[in-house]
């Protein structure tokens, strides 16, 4: 297995430091967001959005580019990062999430952001929308893929289960799967809430072709890829286990960072953990 | 008297020329595809017809995807199901994002009978016209349902078309046109003016023949097939020109079309006595339809009634 040069590995990891400082200073500005979630996910979106996906940021609406639903719509400060890192939209933009007037909305919007394929916010609904995505490519001929990146406590959620099935059904091996398991959910750990293992064999038993990476590894994040293409009639999901609020050492495995933005302090200590040393002004 | 046809039938046929017509054409089930009568349009084109079995939250979602994709997707079941148990799903992936899906349902109202209050969905359109972007149609009968299947079809953004179970009164020609937006005068009058929506048109016209040959009363039949957007214009000419208005629906009075049409009329210069039929804020129960229509106060005497009510507040 050749994988990734490691050249190649540092830049995505430069990137995603990047995005990383995008998150934590655009949720600073807004007051408010989902730091955590969103740094666990940074990798895995770098990583699509600059390795694997096809994709033109000059030409948002290209209609044979590769999907995405962000599924945990909470992300978007990292969806969001990765798109405007990527040429959708300039990163001084990124300094307006969640105001008012802003291209940038709370959750993602495909109406008003460039670069975002689905409307996600409301847990549990990016598989089906991501599944009817798949099914179309399929219709028209077109060899684009879907991805979705689902939240562990999101998979709790009734309609997961329905669109398990029904990807499953459908054979939809154009369709995969990034499952952020960062272990937490706003109320405590997703297995104290409401535990979702074992979540290996429940997908397995639903018919899909089921990988487990370390979700901040750039190298691992593609070469799950690679290996999900070479599987036929089958959707992939890729648990990848990963560290809510990764990259900022008093947010690591913290709930307090789930739906909270840092402060002026905390700012400061996430810029220098993240080696921001002059504040990164846009 | 009327012929009798069934609308969902009209629905299904549509549906079929349709997908001759555009390829783009896809239809999402959730089992209940035969009574929704979508299996025709299965049977031509199975690789555009998707059945995601009991599971209307995900079959939203999945018609969500095909829009997002350049479909245009006719999204069909039972009108409990389609609103009630997709509610969040039709409000987040399909309305806010305003995605051209169709959400075509079947077996509305109290109508559906044996079933019982489960199935009698009397609250959708209240549901679904209160979504913003969301726009909602209740065909009169069969040539309506045909008419307006086409019409959504070509009209961009989502749509709530409500149908019904059983077989109802033929009371429009086949050649009119059909407007989504417009209502159509069935019948001139000058008295009072009865507005329809959906099964209800028909009894409105039985009322207004009652009211003609036992009081020499001449009221005026609309047919409000759009309910969202409201014929504002047509109803206000209505308040203007007859002094009086009496609404019908089989739903629940409250939200409803007659409620919309209430807001029209007070917010416009024409504060005319109105009267609201529909059912009452509750739940329906098992009975022949015709049984129920009568004990929920569905009937042309109801509506008869009201307008007598409406004439002695005037």
């Amino acid at each position: 297995m050749p994988g990734l040069e490691e050249s190649r590995v540092e830049e995505l990891e430069e990137i995603a430091r990047r995005v990383r400082v995008h998150i934590v200073k655009s949720t600073h500005e807004a007051g408010s967001g989902h730091p955590g979630g969103s740094l666990s996910a940074t990798d895995i979106l770098t990583a699509l959005y600059f390795e694997i996906m096809d994709h033109r940021p000059e030409e948002p609406e290209w209609p044979k580019r590769d999907r995405l639903v962000l599924s945990k719509g909470h992300a978007a400060p990292a969806l969001y990062g990765v798109l405007a890192e990527s040429g959708y939209f300039p990163v001084e933009e990124l300094m307006t999430l969640r105001k008012l007037g802003s291209r940038l909305q709370g959750h993602p919007h495909v109406k008003t952001t460039p670069g975002v394929d689905a409307s996600t916010g409301s847990l549990g609904q990016g598989l089906s929308i991501a599944s009817g995505m798949a099914l179309a490519a399929r219709l028209d001929r077109e060899s684009y893929r879907v991805f979705a990146i689902c939240g562990d406590g999101e998979i709790q959620s009734g309609q997961i289960w329905e669109a398990a099935m029904f990807a499953s059904h459908n054979k939809l091996d154009n369709l995969i799967v990034f499952l952020d398991r960062n272990k937490l959910q706003i109320d405590g750990s997703t297995e104290e809430v409401m535990s979702i293992e074992p979540i290996i064999s429940k997908w397995s038993s639903f018919g899909w072709h089921v990988l487990e990476i370390n979700g901040h590894d750039m190298d691992q994040i593609v070469d799950a890829v690679d290996r999900a293409e070479e599987v036929h009639g089958e959707p992939t999901i890729i648990v990848s286990h990963t560290i809510k609020g990764k990259g900022v050492p008093f947010m690591e495995g913290s709930l307090a960072f789930h739906g909270k933005a840092a402060n002026d302090e905390q700012l400061e200590t996430a810029l220098k953990a993240l080696g921001e040393n002059d504040g990164g002004d846009y | 008297m009327w012929e009798m046809a069934k609308q969902r039938d009209a629905y299904g046929e549509a549906l079929v020329e349709l997908g001759r017509e555009r390829d783009d054409i896809v239809v999402v089930g959730a089992d209940l595809c035969g009574s929704c009568r979508v299996t025709n349009f299965g049977d031509e084109f199975p690789e555009r017809m998707f059945n995601t079995g009991i599971a209307e939250q995900n079959m939203t979602g999945v018609s969500a995807g095909l829009a997002l994709s350049g479909k245009t997707v006719f999204s069909s079941t039972f009108a409990v199901f389609a609103t009630g148990r997709a509610y969040d799903q039709v409000r987040q992936s399909i309305a806010y994002p305003e995605l051209d899906v169709k959400i075509v349902s079947t077996h509305a109202g109290i109508t559906v009978g044996g079933d019982g209050a489960s199935h009698q969905m009397l609250e959708d359109i209240a549901l679904m016209r209160v979504l913003p972007n969301m726009k909602v149609v209740a065909p009169a009968d069969y040539h309506e349902s045909r008419k307006a299947t086409f019409a959504v079809s070509e009209n961009e953004g989502p749509f709530y078309l409500r149908m019904g179970r059983s077989s109802v009164p033929i009371v429009t020609e086949e050649e009119t046109s059909f407007e989504i937006g417009e209502a159509s005068v069935l019948k001139e009058g000058s008295d009072v003016t009865l507005i329809g929506t959906g099964i209800m048109v028909s009894e409105c016209l039985k009322a207004a023949e009652m009211l003609n040959k036992q009081e020499d009363i001449d009221a005026r039949v609309l047919n409000m097939s759009t309910i969202k957007p409201l014929d504002e214009k047509s109803i206000v000419k209505s308040a203007k020109e007859t002094g009086g208005i009496v609404t019908a629906e089989e739903h629940v009075v409250s939200q409803g079309m007659g409620s919309g049409i209430a807001q029209v009329l007070s917010e416009s210069d024409y504060h005319v006595p109105m009267k609201r039929v529909g059912i009452p804020n509750v739940f329906g129960e098992s009975g022949e339809s015709d049984e129920l229509m009568e004990k929920y106060g569905l009937t042309a005497e109801h509506i008869v009634e009201s307008a007598h009510d409406v004439l002695e507040r005037r």
